[in-house]
């Protein structure tokens, strides 16, 4: 049970204050704001205790979620219940987006969530289908959606629609707008975002990789009995499935939202689920270490010592995505030894750019755009005083991090979306893939 | 306008609520309770308001009624009189055609916490656990615990819980688990909801129903039911089955704990159990938010301290990624240590070795010391990285590889001779006071073995007077007069010089009085000192008991799922210094008093083989020695015992032998087959070795060889030896 339930900014200032059972006195907020910024370093613990008052707390988009209990709880529960299920998600749901901002300008609708959400606190229900029926008040909305935005860069393609290309900041608005542009409400999203951990060893074999996928929905339709989704039809689960032929999409674990009914997926490998208004995960799956395909970054280091105080770095990064696709935001991160004073660089295109970032010790190299099957270089010249043979060993190892738009790392793909029954007046259904770097790292 | 809070607001606020312009125009009116509750959010006293708010809760729009309710149930204690006056629209509310309006007004009613109040609420509350709304029902039944916390000296209403027992078989699944809850908070003094049989039952058969929040609570619920037997344990476990592998972390975790729990007699459910919950919580582990990732880490770890393999093939998992915090970083280097084993030990080396040359030292450091750690198992791979860490020649590292030394020699004395030749000339970049305690340790144990010793213990000395922490002082006396037993024509005059200093111009009492107990000592003659400095400089037993203690689940389970795994492990691990290295070795150093002690005179025996048999440990055997004579000796005695059976931990055994002054210097696993272990010990002369072997069951195996030869020296060690094993069988069974 929770006793309190608050949002911080990450100012201290307080957004969201409410208070369930009255056994805790109301400056528990100084209280745990005062303990979370005298912690050295700006990553504190989850849990912390205070005259037999645990705090715990989550942060996100620089907003402490905070949540106090007196009794000896279920970890995972309090901090889900603060995450993903209900506080940030349902408030990305109603709100839009979820920042200081939207909550500020929200701030009566989300007491009215906590308080059917939370009874004497008891959590009652999290679904926004349940919640809808209760919730009276209104989202304001802090980015109003308009056509305007259509032309905004940085689209996802959508297979299922040839040439119509959803804006990205389309899924980011509430769930419940208001009355007016009812018409253009009727969209569904359903996006295959992947995460990726990959460690390539000094020698260039890789040591590591690991991938989180998801498949999440998110739904503006009013209503909708039925959705069913087609995913690729050679898709397994675990190691012993192995077939020696075609394009298998193979992941090691997985796991379905329990709305999932999966009486097709054996033999069609078919979803079928009915999708209540917002957000929700349909399918979680990872896969470790056997990756179908090449990681979609080789890096080719070469690292020396100049004669005087200088040291060379010399770079050659290629893509090994296919190439009509390409990735996006590459930011490369190279750790330099600590006395390095300045730098002077030579890339092969002019909107790149590489920085010497004094307070990290390190060299960020920026790509915009990288085409799949390119390779660039950038060669480094570091001036660092003193520059002795162990600080050589002071370079590396070199981090990246990307997206990847219209791209699963696993090959997972959506073959047809399919609803039942045909929605009344025009719908639309967009299907987006996109992988993130987790954590990309490449020894020297 | 003013800024925040100034009488201004408040009259301005004031004005607008009691004008009837704004009061009709529903928007305006609204807006103006909504600045209201966004002042009051900011912990502005808006308590002066609360007459024309009370008014504004009369109106037809229920977004205002929320907002109003919400500012009434904060300032309510404050205001108890004005808040009686709203008392009469919540009643009527609660009276409303529209279930939701009831199920508002009975919630808020409950929730106004001023004294007097229950009289009012008593009759609405009660009316709504029969609502034929089950939003109503949901409200009254924590109502009814709202109540009961509002006056908890009155007696508790024995229909109420009548009624709300009876109310678990709701249709409604929120209802249910409210009722759960709610007698759980009324009848806290007589422990609790009671679990019988029926309702254990009716909720298992439920719990599909539920949400994923209810699911955990009700399991946790079910924690307090014993089932009556075998075949209705497995009925219940077979039940739960489904959701052990839940996509929600939080029933995972909580279907577990139950788990864990009803098959507390059946070590091969709970082991089955742990294997096949693995894949939610390694989900956990790699979980977009931080949070929840941390919350997993913790529980695995929790787990590894029973089933160390458990996770062995998933190590990758467990690699670090720069983008983590730190607090994440230094949970999965623990818990890589624990996963090491032959196959997978040089990737994760490898990757550990990545990590020393983190940005952040207190990181840098945690993975020297996992590498240490790792160390006491395959110490010849580890012992190369660390030298190899030496040459970066950073501050940092150096102090922990040097720490890690210590340890690493204390518990594997065959380390000695490479960490020798690795530490000379690190001084130079030692300067926090742990690592200068360890390097100084090294320098006085094992200082016959280096030549430049004496130097680096000078240029301590000589600097003596800037030295700020009286550890290293101490640690710097022991050192100098371990070393002068060794090298005295090298060091007499640096400790006669170190001693004057501490004697005559030192003001921390301790290092005063350590200098003094030294020159007294000195005194005493060198054969007496050197009795009482000489005890062992290493352990090599400790580290194969204090590796893989395996824990049985029983011991965690109580708290598995609860906030208590969070915190006193996150402090215990959160700071390295004090967590990451073993700080035995210093306390043995520090104390050398201690050892000399344990050395001075041996236990005799109890035994009545006669007064003038004991056996003695001193001097200690190294394991060099040990394998030496083993394996040039003649077998002088076989024979069988009773084995103690496997579930009698190594640290017992080992503490029971060392008793009767026979030690242990090697031991297999616990729970291995065969079982392995080998002893040796001393009488009068004659030196004794002796092989454990336990292949098959009850009986033990037991080979004894002798040097020299001395047939009432093997008598008594049998004897002492079995009378031992035997005290540890009763002691087990």
């Amino acid at each position: 049970m929770i006793s309190q339930v608050f949002i911080l900014s990450s100012k201290g200032d307080h957004l969201i204050y409410k208070d369930f059972r009255g056994e805790a006195k109301t400056d528990a907020v100084n209280l745990f704001y005062e303990k979370v910024t005298d912690l050295p370093g700006d990553q504190p613990p989850v849990v912390m205790t205070c005259e037999g008052l645990h705090f715990i707390h989550v942060r996100q988009g620089g907003l402490y979620f905070v949540a106090t209990t007196a009794a000896n709880v279920s970890p995972f529960t309090i901090i889900e219940f603060l995450n993903r299920q209900v506080l940030t998600t349902l408030i990305k749901d109603y709100c839009g987006t979820l920042s200081e901002k939207s909550v500020r300008m929200n701030f009566a609708l989300i007491y009215e969530m906590l308080d059917e959400m939370l009874d004497y606190g008891y959590i009652q229900t999290s679904s926004t289908d349940i919640l809808k029926n209760f919730i009276q008040m209104e989202a304001v909305s802090s980015k109003p959606f308009s056509l305007f935005d259509l032309r905004s860069v940085g689209l996802f393609g959508a297979e299922t629609q040839q040439n119509k290309v959803a804006p990205s900041t389309a899924a980011s608005r509430p769930i419940m707008s208001s009355r007016g542009d009812q018409e253009s409400k009727n969209e569904i999203f359903v996006d295959v975002v992947e995460r990726l951990t990959v460690v390539i060893g000094s020698n260039g074999v890789l040591m590591k990789a690991d991938i989180q996928g998801e498949i999440r929905v998110k739904c503006y339709l009013p209503s909708c009995s039925e959705m069913r989704i087609g995913l690729n039809e050679e898709f397994s689960i675990g190691k012993s499935q192995l077939r020696g032929y075609g394009a298998a999409v193979r992941v090691d674990e997985c796991s379905f939202h329990q709305a999932v009914r999966l009486d097709e997926f054996e033999n069609y490998k078919i979803l079928k689920v009915c999708p209540s208004q917002g957000e929700q995960t349909v399918m979680q799956y990872q896969l470790c270490d056997d990756l179908p395909s090449a990681p979609p970054f080789r890096l080719f280091p070469t690292v020396e010592r100049d004669s005087g105080d200088r040291l060379l770095i010399y770079l050659k990064l290629r893509c090994d995505l296919p190439p009509k696709s390409a990735a996006l935001n590459v930011s490369v991160t190279i750790p330099v030894p600590k006395g390095s004073l300045s730098l002077s660089q030579e890339l092969s295109s002019p909107d790149q750019s590489a920085e010497l970032q004094p307070s990290c010790k390190a060299i960020q190299w920026e790509i915009p755009r990288f085409p799949g099957g390119a390779q660039l270089s950038a060669l480094l010249k570091v001036e660092v005083p003193g520059l002795s043979a162990a600080s050589l060993l002071e370079v590396g190892p070199v981090s990246m991090s990307f997206e990847l738009p219209k791209h699963t790392c696993t090959g997972l793909q959506i073959r047809f979306l399919r609803l039942s029954p045909v929605q009344p007046g025009p719908s639309q259904h967009w299907v987006r893939y996109v992988t993130h770097s987790d954590s990309y790292t490449i020894r020297i | 306008m003013p800024y925040l809070g100034s009488e201004e607001t408040l009259k301005e606020l004031k004005r607008a609520l009691s004008n009837s312009n704004v009061q009709a125009d529903r928007l305006r009116y609204r807006n103006v309770v909504l600045r209201v509750i966004r002042l009051m959010t900011q912990g502005l006293d808006m308590s002066s308001l609360f007459m024309e708010m009370v008014k504004a809760s009369a109106s037809v729009d229920i977004v205002q009624k929320k907002l109003v309710y919400l500012y009434m149930c904060t300032y309510a204690g404050l205001k108890p009189d004005l808040a009686l006056l709203a008392i009469n629209t919540l009643r009527k509310d609660c009276a409303d055609p529209n279930p939701m309006v009831r199920g508002l007004a009975l919630r808020n009613m409950c929730n106004l916490r001023m004294p007097g109040i229950t009289e009012y609420i008593q009759q609405p509350v009660l009316a709504g656990l029969r609502d034929k709304a089950s939003y109503v029902r949901r409200v009254a039944v924590l109502g009814c615990t709202k109540m009961q916390n509002l006056q908890p000296e009155a007696e508790i209403d024995g229909t109420v819980v009548n009624e709300l027992y009876g109310m678990l078989r709701d249709p409604d699944p929120v209802v249910m688990v409210n009722c759960l809850r709610a007698l759980e908070e009324m009848l806290k003094a007589e422990g609790g909801v009671v679990i019988n049989k029926p309702i254990a039952h009716h909720l298992l058969n439920r719990l599909k129903e539920l949400d994923s929040w209810a699911q955990s609570e009700t399991l946790a619920f079910l924690l307090r039911y014993r089932p009556r037997d075998e075949a209705e344990l497995f009925d219940i476990l077979n039940l739960l089955d489904g959701h052990l592998q839940s996509s929600h972390s939080a029933v995972a975790a909580a279907t577990l704990r139950l788990f864990l729990h009803l098959a507390d007699a059946h070590p091969a459910v709970q082991a089955d159990a742990l294997s096949r919950a693995r894949g939610p919580l390694l989900a956990a582990c790699a979980s977009r938010s931080r949070e929840l990732c941390f919350a997993g880490l913790c529980h695995v770890q929790c787990i590894l301290r029973s089933v160390p393999g458990q996770y062995a093939a998933h190590y990758k998992r467990f690699f670090c990624s720069y983008s983590e915090p730190g607090y994440i970083r230094l949970r999965k280097m623990d818990i890589l240590v624990e996963l090491v084993n032959d196959e997978n030990v040089a990737l994760v080396l490898e990757e550990l070795r990545a990590y020393c040359t983190d940005v952040l030292p207190e990181l840098a450091q945690a993975a020297i010391f996992a590498i240490g750690r790792i160390g006491r198992m395959y110490s010849e791979r580890c012992l190369g990285i660390l030298t190899d860490l030496l040459g970066l020649r950073q501050e940092h590292i150096t102090s922990a590889v040097v720490q890690t030394f210590r340890d690493l020699v204390w518990l594997c004395p065959q380390c000695a001779a490479s960490v020798c030749q690795a530490i000379i000339g690190c001084e130079e970049n030692i300067q926090d006071s742990e690592g200068k305690q360890a390097l100084i340790w090294l320098l006085g144990a094992h200082g016959d073995k280096i030549a430049s010793a004496p130097y680096v213990l000078e240029d301590y000395i000589d600097s003596l007077k800037t030295e700020l922490s009286s550890l290293v002082k101490l640690e710097l006396l022991t050192a100098t007069v371990r070393l002068f037993l060794s090298r005295p024509a090298e060091i007499q005059d640096m400790l006669g010089r170190l001693l004057h200093y501490c004697i005559e111009e030192e003001s921390d009492m301790c290092v005063r009085d350590r200098a003094l107990l030294y020159y007294r000592l000195l005194h005493c003659g060198v054969d007496e000192t050197r009795r009482i400095m000489g005890g062992p400089i290493s352990d090599p037993s400790l580290g194969v008991i204090t590796g893989h203690p395996d824990e049985p689940v029983n011991n965690w389970v109580a708290h598995f799922n609860t906030l208590e795994l969070l915190f006193t492990r996150g402090i215990g691990t959160a700071l390295p210094s004090k967590g990451g290295s073993d700080s035995m070795a210093l306390s043995i150093a520090g104390c050398p008093l201690v050892v000399g002690e344990t050395g001075e005179d041996p236990l005799h025996t109890s035994t009545e083989d006669g007064p003038d048999f004991s056996l003695s440990l001193d001097p200690p055997l190294s394991p060099e020695s040990f394998e030496q004579h083993w394996l040039r000796l003649d077998v002088s005695h076989t024979g069988t015992m009773v084995f103690p059976g496997s579930d009698c931990a190594p640290e017992t055994l080992q503490a029971a032998l060392q008793l009767v002054q026979i030690q242990a210097l090697a031991f297999s696993r616990s729970d291995s087959l065969p079982w392995k272990a080998y002893l040796y010990s001393k009488s009068s002369g004659t030196l004794i070795l002796a092989e454990l072997l336990h292949s098959a069951p009850p009986h033990l195996q037991v080979t004894v060889k002798q040097v020299p030869r001395d047939e009432c020296a093997l008598q008594g060690f049998i004897t002492v030896l079995e009378t031992a094993l035997q005290a540890l069988r009763k002691e087990a069974t």
